[in-house]
């Protein structure tokens, strides 16, 4: 499904992803670990398109697709999902809107009919009751005022909603205490799907005591310097991750 | 992800919609203006004395007037004698009974505009009294209006209809000396709207006005006055658009509103003057007086604003509350793109007691342009009990446009309360990349963010217009990213 080949790229003078290779298939679940400012995000902000990441190099194969000669909003409408580490606030834009709008976009780029209010109401509460949110999310501002938490589980709502084919999560585990995240892990789990292919980039392994990976990667230095299965997860809980650092420039 | 939105700088290079001029023969003044061609606008409208001797006062005073200078604007001086201050369709004389014998390339430009007039009358129910150039050419639902007393006609009609009404409230709530533009409105006014609801009615319709500027050179000065008598309840709405031009066109418009005792009037607008190319080249400089006067103990007067349009626009729709209890209300969207400047607010006077106001003010500036929001709240010592609740907020789209605040409050009773909030924020990269990873083109997410922002404003305004604005915003600021 994704086929990343010796990936480069960077921000403004920096080289970030120095040659980074991943191939997901379908129905699989990849976490990638890694140290601060070893690239993990970058890679989720470059797989999704974002405009401030500059790709010097590599490939990436999506489905068949040059990804990198589409735009965010195809990526999106092809099935590529972004959790944000981060999401935004936009005051004054109903959550529900925003969500219908997503929906609509994706349907109309599939020569679907957009789906009518009835209906899409009908499919939101369905998901947030999956996910047990409180269904009043739907008429507040896009993650206006909302807890670290409330935000995690709205973008999980969001992918509920959209079904990507792939799914990257970033950090969606941060900042989030134990029930806030036994709540996304379960959202998560409800989404993995012999379909669907589920990247989650996290810094702790804690998140993967309740979403159990297919494999997990190491990067540092903007490469993926080992691959392993959920063990090595637990490997690094114990060692950290100097020994591998350490292992990748010297 | 933090950085600037470099991408959001190029804006609008959409071509303006409504920028055609329909060749219709217009019977016009040569530009200038003196006594004589006072005399002439009122002769033509074939006026009684008195209305003549209201305007030639009006012009004499505005000779010895200045162009206010305080704005936040700036464009070259006005040359008043290059002005022809009259233009008609050449039907005057023979004007329209109905709308079959409107001249059928009007008819044409309204359709041009979306403004099926007699569809949309039939279907909404409204009553349009249209204003083409100077003259009104059509008004429709005047029977059904007139059976519930209601008079709403041109204002020309209403000099010679009505002669004892416009003669107790003209000037009334603006003085012809109130400031430059209002004088120079009061000696050349063409026409304009006129509305009275007798004691107790409530207006069994909404009545629209869609004003439109046509003939080249011609600055329009429409008049409108409105009269809510005891205990009567009315929603008006005006809406205007204007074709594309070079030069830039003066519109110096007054309107006047009256509400008596237990009244209530609800004043809502469309703003979409031509506001000039890219390079600020054309535009329609709005140079408006609007004023309310809750006369009357329980009255209410809610201004509801959406301005896209125009060069420049400075206009400040106030509110006198001079009955006791009254409430005034101020909503405002002003969008500035491009080279458009927008000074604009509100004025909330309070002298009676218990009297309170509410202004929600959102203003948006891409491209270049500079908006300032200017308002004034002054509570009167004899207000006793006044309040004020001021929001204050700007959106910027892109790093050349400029947001600015003046907010006055001048209180002069201890028992008032005013408060004021203001916020100024941005459409970030951030946010257009959230929208977009979420398959939501660029342009549909900033037309969701600047709607979202002022959705505030937007509920307060009839259904129908709501949707119209919300399309129109659209419009303004479409290519403001990309």
């Amino acid at each position: 499904m994704l086929d990343i080949k010796d990936l480069k790229s960077r921000i403004g003078e920096s080289e970030i992803l120095r040659g980074l290779s991943l191939a997901v298939k379908k129905g699989e679940v990849h976490a990638i670990m890694g140290p601060n400012g070893s690239g993990k995000s970058t890679l989720a902000q470059v797989v999704a398109g974002h405009e401030d990441y500059e790709v010097t190099g590599g490939t990436v194969d999506y489905n068949g697709q040059d990804l990198l000669e589409l735009s965010p909003e195809e990526r999106a409408r092809e099935g590529i999902f972004l959790g944000f580490q981060y999401p935004v606030e936009i005051p004054g834009v109903n959550n529900a809107y925003l969500l219908k709008a997503a929906v609509n976009a994706k349907r109309k780029h599939q020569g679907l009919d957009e789906i009518d209010a009835f209906e899409f109401l009908k499919l939101a509460r369905e998901k947030m009751a999956l996910l047990g949110m409180d269904p009043k999310f739907l008429n507040r501002g896009v993650n206006e005022g909302f807890s670290g938490g409330e935000k995690k589980r709205n973008e999980i709502l969001q992918m509920a909603m959209l079904e990507p084919k792939l799914a990257i999560l970033d950090e969606t585990d941060s900042g989030l205490d134990i029930d806030a995240l036994k709540a996304v892990a379960e959202g998560v789990n409800a989404l993995r799907d012999p379909e669907r292919a589920i990247i989650l980039v996290t810094h702790y392994q804690r998140l993967l005591d309740y979403v159990e990976p297919d494999y997990v990667h190491v990067l540092s230095h903007g490469k993926i310097v080992r691959s392993g299965d959920k063990t090595l997860a637990l490997e690094l809980e114990e060692r950290g991750y100097d020994w591998l650092r350490e292992a990748a420039t010297g | 992800m933090a950085t600037e939105p470099e991408n959001l700088e190029h804006l609008v290079n959409r071509r303006y919609e409504h920028g055609f001029v329909t060749d219709i023969a217009t019977e016009s003044l040569p530009p200038g203006l003196d006594e004589n061609v006072v005399r002439a606008i009122s002769a033509r409208k074939k006026e009684p004395e008195f209305m003549l001797e209201w305007r030639l006062q009006a012009y004499r005073q505005w000779l010895e007037m200045r162009e206010p200078e305080w704005a936040h604007v700036h464009y070259p001086k006005i040359d008043y004698n290059d002005i022809s201050y009259f233009a008609a369709p050449k039907s005057d004389d023979d004007r329209p009974k109905s709308l079959d014998e409107v001249d059928p390339k009007l008819l044409e430009t309204y359709d041009k505009l979306g403004i099926p007039l007699h569809e949309r009358a039939r279907l909404a129910g409204v009553a349009v009294d249209a204003v083409f150039d100077s003259v009104s050419v059509a008004t429709t639902f005047k029977k059904k209006l007139s059976e519930a007393g209601v008079i709403f006609c041109s204002f020309s009609e209403a000099v010679l209809e009505h002669p004892e009404l416009v003669r107790k409230y003209l000037g009334s709530v603006v003085p012809r000396r109130d400031n430059f533009f209002a004088a120079l409105n009061s000696a050349v006014f063409s026409d304009g709207s006129f509305v009275y609801i007798p004691k107790g009615v409530r207006c069994p319709m909404e009545l629209s006005t869609y004003f439109r500027i046509n003939a080249a050179n011609t600055g329009q000065f429409e008049r409108t006055l409105i009269i809510a008598d005891e205990g009567s309840h009315v929603s008006y709405l005006e809406g205007c658009t204007a074709p594309m031009r070079d030069e830039n066109q003066l519109h110096a418009a007054v309107v006047e509103l009256v509400a008596l005792k237990d009244a209530e009037i609800k004043y809502s607008t469309v703003q979409n003057w031509y506001p000039g190319d890219e390079n600020g080249v054309g535009g329609i400089y709005n140079f408006v007086t609007k004023r309310g006067d809750c006369r009357g103990a329980n009255s209410k007067i809610s201004w509801t604003q959406v301005e896209t349009g125009s060069a420049i626009t400075w206009k400040y729709p106030s509110c006198l509350l001079r009955g006791d209890n009254s409430v005034g209300e101020f909503y405002s969207v002003a969008v500035a793109n491009n080279m458009q400047q927008a000074d604009t607010g509100t004025k909330m006077i309070h002298i009676g007691k218990d009297t309170s106001s509410t202004i929600v003010s959102k203003g948006i500036s891409a491209g270049r342009a500079e908006n300032a929001y200017r308002g004034l709240v002054r509570v009167m010592p004899q207000a006793h009990g006044a309040r004020n609740h001021t929001q204050c907020d700007s959106l910027l789209i892109g790093k050349q446009c400029g947001a600015h605040t003046f907010p006055y409050m001048e209180i002069r009773n201890p028992t008032a309360k005013v408060e004021h909030e203001a916020t100024t924020s941005k459409i970030s990269a951030d946010q257009l990349f959230y929208c977009r990873q979420r398959g939501i083109s660029e342009e549909d997410a900033v037309n969701m963010i600047v709607n979202g922002f002022c959705k505030e404003v937007f509920k307060e305004l009839p259904m129908e217009f709501a949707v119209e604005a919300q399309a129109l915003l659209n419009v303004s600021l479409e290519g403001a990213v990309g």
